[in-house]
């Protein structure tokens, strides 16, 4: 079948199916299981309206359940046992993660994984502040920001080959075709490989995510830059203050808030991020970060126990995250309800 | 700030000047690949994307015609052609028989060949090769020609990509415009599942009271943060168990059920923003609970949900790991753009042209979303703070 077809169906019948479930299920509450009838009609329509919040409630928790709960659960089941040939478990204890902490290659991922996470959501986070700060006082303002905004819309495959093309390296005695050579060249510097050259690769890789998501600090720190009282600016600026002591001494306290927030966002996206370095690495060892070294152990080598450990690892990683997400959550919660 | 402008013009300069060297600055790796994109393998390999609008200098290695192209001419036998495209207004600024020395000859100007021959080329690329005596051998000798030629912009590069519509085509750009359509089918059904389910859940969420409220947000807020990578193996292993393997039902449902965290919690806070005396004067009315989400709070959100639809679609669209774990089977026909990009990175790395027209193939309509609707995606962007899988 058409998949283009196949999926037209698909939309029809979650789009029926929802509706139905949703019309059916509340009509069979109000109308059957506890019609508000006869002697029991209060009792009846307290009882059906606490059972509603379910109803609504049941679709989501149906795929959360299956989607989201018990992967957890048989992630952690996984790296806890081995399988053998024909597809049966064993357990193994702690075996995947002492084989797992034995590998040279999953201490370069890690080290690699947590070089992400303080380089990328540093850097996009300061050009982002960079960039909120000058376009929100210029005439060209808006087109910067869309042009700084539109690397966040593409994937980041995309977005890998356009950087490969800027580090694009030829023969030391041709016409250097990538723009970043180039430069090199017409400086009087030698072109490099810089996607192989040691201690470069990694900077050369993670430019690509800052390139990607500095827009999307800028974003995020924006509203708050411009929430800045006008007042405070102007006294400085009798005060003789120049621009820039005014964005250090004024602006850039008033916003840290703001600041940390996409910041710890942008912390998340840096240590998931895959993409890049599976399109850009070609497999170099010292180009692998925690989660391509989790897609190579699951999906090439087939080591599930393993690839299932470095999971938990990474999990581990962005608990902190997690749990702060949750207070925060909380909290909003509550302010909504209060 | 306007203040500061209005003393110093210069400043104001300053600050506009490097506004706009930023916005430059982001816009030129997407830039290069435009423009690559409409340039021929000859200029790509010749000059940088920048020097486009200029002519390239090429080297070209030709084969002079052979014995069968000969005429004699009165005492001497004369072998004639062409090396360049003379129309296109390519010229000859140097020659050679050699790479090493390849320009060590001037347009216009004679050398002898091995086996006798005088051979001058015209800066037009017309060659003329005489010798007294017939030539023998059919298959002539080499030469190299430094030329410049003018810029030519083609559209060749798409046709390569977006012809070439059979799978698994050997063609340069194989099957590009079947991963557009693979890809479109993919997005539209992962963008409207989760929608539906989620609204209905967000409504609960934010405006019904019930035990266990509070617990069920803060689990569903913290499964948002959790690493994709969690759940491949065990998804993967349950679709099989259940008969779907991998294919589009199994990409459309793991695309849901991952995203409903982040669905819910954006849809719950913008329906937590509305007047909680709207809901509740519905409700004094009269209205059910179905006809308060229905008819109230459903038209109302409805800038949210858009905001959403439309970042779920780009996010599902530019979506590589999911599409390769549940989908993209190596025997199958199926494929996503963002594959495709990798397997032409991977296989054809010096092909720079057409992997620049399938990359703009792929971020055409994400970028065509993002310069057409771009208050939507940027509302969309606040409210989901970057995430990203």
């Amino acid at each position: 079948m058409n998949p283009a077809f196949q999926g037209l169906l698909v939309i029809a019948i979650a789009f029926g199916g929802c509706i139905g479930y949703f019309a059916l299920s509340n009509l069979v509450l109000d109308k059957v299981l506890f019609a508000p009838r006869g002697a029991n009609a209060q009792r009846n329509l307290a009882r059906a309206d606490s059972l509603r919040p379910w109803l609504f409630l049941l679709p989501a928790l149906a795929m959360g359940a299956l989607y989201l709960a018990y992967p957890l659960f048989e992630t952690l089941r996984l790296s806890l046992t081995e399988q053998v040939a024909g597809g049966a478990y064993f357990w193994a204890g702690a075996d995947n993660y002492q084989q797992m902490l034995g590998e040279d290659a999953f201490w370069q991922a890690l080290k690699n994984s947590l070089l992400w996470a303080l380089i990328v959501p540093a850097m996009a986070t300061l050009l982002g502040l960079i960039a909120a700060e000058l376009t929100a006082h210029s005439r060209w303002g808006t087109a910067a920001r869309t042009l700084i905004l539109a690397p966040t819309v593409i994937s980041l495959v995309a977005a890998a080959v356009a950087w490969k093309l800027v580090y694009e390296v030829g023969p030391i005695d041709q016409q250097q075709i990538g723009l970043l050579n180039a430069v090199v060249t017409a400086l009087g510097g030698t072109p490099r490989d810089w996607l192989a050259m040691p201690g470069w690769n990694n900077l050369a890789l993670m430019a690509v995510l800052i390139w990607a998501q500095t827009g999307l600090a800028m974003l995020l720190v924006s509203p708050a830059l411009g929430a800045v009282p006008r007042g405070y600016v102007e006294t400085a600026i009798l005060d003789g203050a120049s621009p820039v002591q005014i964005f250090l001494r004024i602006k850039a306290p008033l916003v840290t808030r703001a600041t940390f927030l996409a910041w710890t966002a942008l912390t998340l996206v840096a240590v998931k991020s895959f993409d890049i370095v599976f399109a850009l690495s070609g497999g170099r060892p010292q180009d692998q970060v925690l989660t391509t070294y989790i897609y190579e152990r699951l999906f090439d080598t087939g080591d599930l126990g393993l690839g299932s450990a470095a999971a938990m690892v990474l999990m581990l990683l962005v608990l902190p995250l997690v749990l702060w997400n949750v207070t925060r959550a909380r909290r909003e919660m509550e302010r909504d309800r209060g | 700030m306007t203040r500061i402008a209005g003393r110093k013009p210069i400043l104001r300069w300053a600050m506009n000047l490097a506004v706009l060297a930023l916005g430059l600055l982001w816009a030129l790796p997407v830039l290069g690949l435009l423009v690559t994109s409409f340039r021929t393998s000859d200029e790509v390999a010749a000059s940088g994307w920048w020097q486009a609008a200029f002519p390239t200098r090429q080297t070209l290695v030709q084969r002079i015609k052979g014995a069968d192209a000969q005429r004699q001419e009165g005492q001497v036998f004369v072998i004639e052609g062409d090396l360049v495209n003379p129309e296109r207004g390519d010229r000859v600024t140097a020659w050679g028989f050699s790479s090493r020395s390849r320009d060590i000859l001037a347009p216009g100007a004679s050398a002898r060949l091995g086996n006798g021959g005088l051979i001058t080329i015209d800066a037009a690329g017309h060659y003329r090769l005489e010798k007294d005596t017939a030539f023998t051998d059919n298959r002539g000798p080499y030469v190299f020609v430094t030329i410049t030629a003018p810029p030519m912009f083609t559209l060749d590069n798409y046709r390569a990509v977006l012809s070439s519509v059979r799978p698994g085509a050997d063609a340069p750009g194989a099957s590009v415009a079947r991963a557009f359509f693979d890809t479109l089918s993919i997005t539209i059904p992962a963008t409207v599942l989760p929608l539906a389910i989620a609204t209905m859940a967000a409504y609960a969420l934010a405006w019904m009271r019930f035990r266990g409220r509070l617990l069920l947000f803060a689990a569903m807020v913290g499964l948002m943060a959790v690493p994709v990578q969690m759940a491949l193996i065990p998804l993967l292993e349950m679709h099989a168990r259940i008969g779907i393997g991998k294919s589009y039902l199994a990409l459309w449902l793991a695309h849901t059920g991952l995203s409903l965290p982040f669905a819910i919690y954006i849809l719950r806070g913008q329906m937590a923003g509305l007047s909680p005396q709207l809901v509740e004067n519905a409700r004094v009315d009269g209205a059910s609970e179905v006809q308060v989400f229905t008819r109230i709070v459903l038209p109302l959100i409805w800038p949210g949900v858009a905001a959403f639809g439309v970042l779920q679609f780009l996010w599902t669209w530019n979506d590589l790991l999911l599409a390769r774990v549940f989908l993209i089977d190596p025997a199958g026909p199926a494929d996503v753009l963002t594959n495709r990009l990798v397997g032409l990175m991977g296989a054809r790395g010096d092909d720079w042209e057409t992997l620049a027209a399938a990359t703009m193939v792929s971020i055409a309509l994400p970028l065509a979303i993002w310069f057409g609707l771009r208050p939507v995606v940027t509302r969309g962007m606040l409210l989901a703070r970057g995430k990203q899988r």
